[in-house]
């Protein structure tokens, strides 16, 4: 007879590893879980490196030996580039934007030049030029000025980027981790039968938010792990204060996922509601982009949202090292939310 | 067995349940002994599975009362799941599971269980113990059901129509091991919409239609109470005889007649048929159609209600 006693036959270790079985065995959600992430993380951080600083394009009109000095002298400057021709193709090139600026050598010796100053590679142009120019004819500059140039790590757009998809990816695997074996279940009426047994209810909708707790460890360690590896993102904060807000945030979203998988018996119906949920975070919460670029009308809204919180805490300790005193407020209004739906849910569920 | 002198494992007291205009039970009354085969048999929409799922505790009657094993759903209700065995109409287990997985799963539910071989010997799974559920044919997929309902060694068994949508060699299958249940000693009421299933497995049969219990004793009595014990049914091309002629044949009880159809209720065919065969050729009528049958418990479902079971 039984061995309930051991921990094989507990009821909840066994829920917990249906969930498991049936994840692993589903080629796809292995896929969208585990590379999904890294190829998301890895496109956008390509798209947008930090590029090398741009040489600007200029044309000198030909005009004899004094387009050849200056030629010469731009020459100097890597941070310039530029062709000699005649003026009718300069201007066809200042047209197209192929170049910032027109060098015009006068036959008095002086220099025009052409260019839009309501362009700034125009007014850099001019500015390089006329500086390489001026110290290549002699000019003596008062002050010693040194230049020391940098890469702030942790400013890069990948840098935001990556708790972004880290609190994104928490949401998405909570939302759908609950809501598709739920109604899942329930269409195929494996649920009711489940209940008609001596079942415990609390460990069935627990056994949900503890699994993902595990899956958890996954989209922690892939997105930080590649992020730092392949782009070299900082981990400012504690690696425990990572965890914890990544635990919080997961229960919050499985909680908000028990709350939509309430009541529906079809995945249609389910996945229409989970995108309504989840659409309007991606965009208002400053995953992609900072959040403070709406209006501020709507930012105590924002604030709000599960995901801003969660986006918002794991920002400021991946890249500012905060301690999880500092973000009692995201934490707060994470187990709010999740305290709310969990509570909302169990008081909708259906069990048929 | 000798049902009168058995303890009650289920009785239902004007048990009653309406979904808005439908009276999907209404107001019956039975009790099934512990030890005997109860079968609840009638069309499609009859109210069986609103009934057996009030037994189940997952529907709550809108009236009645409910004992099992001397228990009942309100205060009780832990208690009864553990010793309940149940088979749903329609469960889809997990498709990416094992067998054993599944029956691992279920197990874990009960306190007190029986070992996974036990369960797989049971149903004859053995072989298929490590199969994922998405691999095995529908028989198969019915008698893993039967072991999910076993996995608590219940005393009181309820299937749902276990053998609806299988094909005939499944189905005698499944009729075998509820056979050997039976034999085991456990109580077990079933559904089904087959009237050869009832005959097959059950000790007592409640016919139901519309909500309620129209007849109610074990499958040889009823078919007994029809009065005949076979049914000779022919058509004819061209004229016919008529009925009066029929019912002076020898043996005839009753004669009916379903579009082209003759029918004759009949005690002795072996007097009825040559007497008939012989009219016919009297009057140089052809014969078309021709079959006869034992009576069986469709044909006392049609003399109570006018229509067949799987008229729906």
């Amino acid at each position: 007879m039984s061995n309930r006693h051991s921990l094989a036959g507990h009821p909840l270790y066994q829920l917990i590893r249906i969930r498991f079985l049936e994840f692993w065995r589903e080629p796809e959600a292995v896929f969208w879980l585990l590379f999904f992430p890294v190829l998301l993380a890895g496109g956008l951080g390509v798209a947008f490196r930090n590029h090398s600083p741009d040489v600007i394009k200029i044309a000198i009109v030909e005009a004899g030996a004094s387009s050849q000095n200056i030629a010469n002298a731009v020459a100097k400057n890597p941070g310039l580039s530029a062709i000699v021709c005649d003026q009718q193709t300069a201007e066809h090139a200042l047209a197209a934007g192929k170049i910032a600026m027109i060098v015009i050598p006068q036959d008095s010796g002086a220099i025009l030049y052409r260019f839009d100053a309501t362009n700034p590679d125009g007014r850099s142009a001019r500015a390089l030029t006329d500086d390489t120019i001026q110290r290549s004819a002699g000019r003596a500059d008062p002050v010693h000025a040194g230049d020391q140039p940098i890469t702030e790590v942790g400013s890069r757009y990948i840098d935001f980027l990556v708790p972004g998809l880290l609190g994104t990816n928490i949401m998405g695997n909570g939302i759908w981790g609950v809501c598709f074996p739920i109604i899942d279940s329930r269409r195929k009426k494996l649920l009711k039968r489940m209940v008609a047994s001596p079942m415990s209810r609390t460990q069935f909708l627990a056994s949900f938010l503890l699994s993902r707790l595990i899956f958890l460890v996954f989209d922690i360690s892939i997105i930080v792990g590649f992020g730092n590896l392949a782009f070299g993102v900082p981990v400012r904060g504690s690696l425990l204060a990572i965890v914890f807000i990544c635990v919080v945030s997961a229960l919050c979203f499985s909680s908000i996922g028990l709350l939509i998988s309430a009541r529906f018996s079809t995945i249609e119906a389910a996945s229409g509601m989970a995108n309504a949920v989840m659409m309007p975070m991606w965009i208002l919460s400053g995953v992609f982009f900072s959040a403070r670029r709406f209006p501020d009308l709507i930012q105590p809204i924002l604030h709000a949202l599960p995901l801003t919180a969660a986006v918002d805490a794991l920002r400021a300790v991946i890249l500012e090292g905060a301690t999880l005193a500092t973000l009692r407020g995201e934490l707060a209004i994470l187990t709010a939310w999740l305290l709310a739906c969990f509570v909302l849910a169990v008081k909708l569920f259906r069990w048929r | 067995m000798n049902p009168a002198s058995a303890p009650l494992a289920l009785q239902l007291r004007q048990l009653r349940k309406v979904y808005g205009q439908l009276v999907a039970v209404d107001s019956i009354d039975l009790e099934v002994f512990a030890g005997e085969c109860f079968g609840l048999l009638g069309p499609n929409g009859a109210g069986k599975t609103t009934t057996i799922e009030i037994c189940e505790g997952l529907l709550e009657p809108d009236s009645g009362s409910v004992e099992l094993l001397g228990r009942n759903w309100r205060t009780q209700a832990q208690e009864l799941r553990e010793l309940l065995g149940i088979q749903l109409q329609e469960t889809t287990f997990s498709e990416k599971l094992t067998v054993t997985e599944t029956l691992a799963l279920f197990r874990s539910f009960y306190d007190r269980s029986m070992e996974v071989p036990e369960l797989l010997a049971s149903v004859q799974l053995e072989e298929k113990r490590d199969t994922r559920i998405g691999k095995l044919s529908g028989g198969q997929r019915q008698r893993l059901a039967l072991a999910c309902a076993l996995v608590g060694n219940p005393q009181l068994l309820f299937l749902d129509e276990p053998t609806t949508g299988l094909d005939p060699q499944a189905r005698r299958q499944l009729w075998d091991l509820i056979n050997q249940l039976k034999s085991s000693g456990r109580t077990i009421l079933l559904t089904t919409h087959y009237m050869d299933e009832a005959e097959k497995l059950c000790d007592r049969v409640a016919i139901m239609d519309h909500g309620k219990v129209i007849a109610l004793d074990t499958p040889r009595q009823l078919i007994a109470s029809l009065g005949v014990e076979h049914l000779l049914e022919y058509a004819t091309s061209g004229a016919a005889l008529d009925v009066d002629a029929l019912k002076q044949l020898q043996g005839v009880r009753a004669v009916s007649t379903v579009g082209s159809v003759t029918q004759l209720q009949v005690a002795e065919l072996h007097r009825t048929l040559p007497a008939l065969l012989e009219k016919l050729a009297e009057r140089g009528i052809p014969l078309t159609e021709l079959r006869t049958h034992s009576a069986t418990l469709e044909d006392v479902f049609v003399s109570l209600t006018g229509r067949h079971l799987r008229d729906e």
